[in-house]
């Protein structure tokens, strides 16, 4: 009889397994936009993330878990800009969920609402994996931010025009916020410009482009393809006559190409969160962007 | 004196006050030429996302669907007749089994149309090309996009979600071929032309019920092409379970049940007379599958373990070629397979796969004569594969695959496969 129960209870556990009843369930796919929602929303909704910031969000499985979070998601909230075109049309298909497919209000692609930066003039899959759409990394443009939290707020009071005034106003502060530390930012971003920066992969372009550093070259031989020896020495060679003054590489990239052109170069090599909960001091999207600039300014200054 | 100090007095509150309203003018001027330099930035965004805007592409192919294409080729060494294969102890499937053609030779190639067809729909067309020049309907499916509750209906021709590899493109196979219980079971890889109907549950548990009715055009239905009547000839129930351990392994696990009645399902003796099949089949199908990549991120290293195991009944009545008699046959069949993947470093990966069959118990009864189905004659058939694999970008693959089969009783056929397969157009997403 015991056994029974236990079975019982056992089965019975998916269904006790139900996502909490917050009046929204978001579906952010990167941390990123998991933490905006979480600021414009707060205890009004329940926000799932798909990736971590270890997480290349062009590489990530649709996993089973997911499906079933994208299922019973109110609103799915991406880069877009085909940076998850391996995994989150698969989810979408597969959740049996109409409310999140694309056209609706419950699915928000950031990267359309802002000026994306590197839209390639050639698409051509010999130059790497190219985003016909641009690049979707747009998060890392403060001003960004700021652009898909009006997007956002307008999405979340017409999903849940009950909670609307709270929206509103969390949105209004949010706004006044990141305003002021979009300035603060801007100040003390200050002597980074101009600087020379070898990235790992093209990720940080919008925020090289809003601090006014200089791309001196890349870690990957193309984009998405790992770092190669002979790349590496060519990236040697260069460093020796255009010397950059930073290498970055972001959470989720291994340090050691970074590292290997750091010693041979004698430039120093540092590790930005690049999303939210990439590094300790990275909690919020605030921290996110103190962090960035804080890491930078040690080895630049 | 008295006047002088109120004077005075009066002057330093002026010149105060004055003071401040310059402070107060400055904050002002400062806070303005800050609103009109991020203003100025605005505008110049703005600028250039009306010059990107406009670049985009207009006109009437702006709407084409996602085309993709793969293409395929091979080398392969074989040291037994590949036109004498066979797999003993059980029911030629008819499917496309064999391992090929010796020497070189063009694999499939595939082009795949795909579009959401308005808001409720989507269409997908896989077609591919034989290397014999003849196009086939791989998977040509509508599939439903507004149903909400978790459901979707799938309808047309698409494979069958019964076991786990069987859904899977063979350009997305870990190893050049399908395991031998895949051919045996399935003729290598069913495609049904019918209805799906699936619900994923509505828990953080992954979970999901589905139905397929289908026409029965291929093994283990039969004839080959579906039979003359009305109503279904197949239908498979299948049902999945999935999650995450931790934050680096996700798993899923499946069962599905496929019953169909076969009429006539004719196959060739190695001897040369056709026997025919006429009765019911059922087939279990227990799959699982694991995946780990530290954190989630199978960049530089994952690893995917994968195992399925078969089980199939199957009653009725076998008509002998030789004799020409009719008379009743059971048969209670199994196998199983279990194969696991490594990528070590970026680009490279390593697996191993190992198959082996039971053709467990056949039953003839009068007037058959178990002599005249040598095919059919108890045999434990295995195969151990090895693979290394190359993949210098998500569009490109070269695999080496060694392999020691010994689906025939009587002799073991080593296999060595050279391999390129490469997608072309748009970026695919793969099912986990």
């Amino acid at each position: 009889m015991k056994t029974i129960v236990k079975t019982a209870v056992a089965l019975g556990m998916p269904l006790a397994a139900l996502p909490a009843v917050a009046a929204l369930n978001v579906f952010a796919c990167e941390q990123e936009w998991a933490a905006l929602a979480q600021e414009l929303a707060g205890d009004k909704a329940s926000i799932y993330s798909a990736t971590t910031a270890l997480q290349d969000a062009h590489r990530v499985e649709a996993r089973p878990s997911l499906i079933a979070r994208v299922r019973s998601a109110d609103l799915v909230i991406c880069a877009g800009a085909e940076l998850e075109v391996g995994w989150l049309p698969l989810l979408l298909t597969q959740s049996g969920n109409a409310k999140i497919q694309p056209g609706s209000p419950g699915y928000l692609e950031a990267s359309q609402f802002v000026p994306k930066l590197e839209i390639p003039k050639v698409v051509d899959r010999a130059l790497g994996d190219v985003h016909p759409s641009g690049n979707p990394h747009v998060h890392l443009d403060p001003r960004n931010i700021g652009r898909v939290a009006e997007v956002l707020t307008e999405r979340l009071v017409q999903l849940d025009p009950a909670s609307a005034d709270t929206y509103k106003s969390r949105g209004n502060s949010f706004r006044e916020r990141w305003r002021v530390a979009i300035s603060r930012w801007e100040q003390q971003a200050s002597p980074l410009k101009d600087v020379p920066v070898v990235v790992y992969h093209k990720d940080m372009s919008y925020f090289i482009n809003w601090a006014r550093m200089k791309e001196a070259g890349s870690l990957e031989p193309k984009p998405g393809l790992p770092p190669t020896p002979a790349h590496l020495a060519e990236l040697v060679e260069q460093m020796k006559r255009n010397p950059a003054k930073v290498i970055v590489y972001s959470a989720y990239n291994s340090a050691r190409a970074a590292e290997f052109l750091s010693e041979r170069a004698k430039i120093p090599s540092v590790m930005l969160p690049f999303t939210v909960g990439g590094t300790d001091k990275a909690k919020d999207l605030f921290g996110l962007f103190d962090d960035t600039i804080g890491r930078l300014l040690e080895v630049v200054k | 004196m008295h006047g002088k100090a109120i004077i005075a007095l009066a002057v330093a509150a002026a010149l105060g006050l004055s003071h401040a309203a310059t402070a107060q003018t400055q904050d002002e001027l400062k806070s303005l030429r800050e609103q009109v330099r991020q203003l100025d930035r605005r505008v110049a965004d703005a600028e250039q996302a009306a010059i990107q805007a406009s670049s985009r592409p207009a006109g009437e192919n702006a709407m084409n669907p996602a085309v993709s294409v793969i293409l395929n080729g091979i080398y392969s060494n074989l040291f037994q007749d590949p036109n004498a294969f066979r797999i003993n102890g059980f029911v030629p499937t008819l499917g496309e089994v064999g391992p090929g053609v010796r020497g070189l030779s063009l694999g499939e190639s595939e082009l795949a149309l795909a579009a959401n067809i308005d808001h409720h729909f989507r269409g997908t067309l896989i077609a591919s090309i034989s290397s014999e020049d003849s196009i086939g309907v791989e998977e040509g499916y509508i599939q439903t996009l507004s149903l909400s509750y978790g459901f979707t209906v799938k309808a047309g021709r698409f494979f069958s979600a019964v076991g786990y590899q069987n859904q899977i493109h063979a350009h997305a196979w870990d190893f050049t071929d399908a395991p031998l219980a895949n051919k045996v079971f399935l003729g290598n890889q069913l495609g049904e032309d019918g209805v799906q109907l699936k619900w994923v549950a509505p828990t953080d548990l992954y979970f999901d019920l589905g139905l397929e009715l289908g026409r029965g055009r291929q093994f283990p239905a039969g004839p080959a092409g579906g039979r003359n009547k009305n109503g279904v000839g197949s239908g498979n129930v299948f049902t999945h379970v999935g999650g995450d351990f931790g934050t680096g392994t996700a798993w899923q696990t499946g069962l599905s049940y496929l019953s169909t009645s076969p009429q006539d399902r004719a196959f060739d003796d190695p001897a040369g007379t056709t026997n025919s099949f006429t009765g019911q089949s059922r087939l279990w199908v227990l799959d699982g599958i694991l995946k780990w990549a530290p954190n989630f991120n199978p960049t530089y290293t994952n690893f995917k373990l994968q195992g399925e195991y078969f089980r199939r009944k199957e009653d009725g009545d076998l008509t002998s070629g030789t004799s020409a008699k009719t008379g009743g046959f059971a048969s209670v069949q199994s196998g199983w397979y279990l194969q696991g993947v490594y990528q070590f470093v970026p680009m490279w990966r390593v697996g191993y796969r190992y198959d082996r069959l039971n053709s467990g118990t056949a039953s003839f009864s009068a007037p058959l004569n178990p002599a005249d189905f040598p095919i059919l004659a108890p045999y434990s058939p295995t195969k151990h594969t090895l693979m290394a694999d190359w993949s210098p970008s998500e569009f490109s693959r070269v695999r080496l695959q060694f392999a020691s089969d010994k689906s025939r009783s009587d002799v073991t056929d080593h296999q060595v496969f050279l391999q390129y397969i490469v997608s072309l157009g748009a970026h695919g997403a793969h099912k986990f």
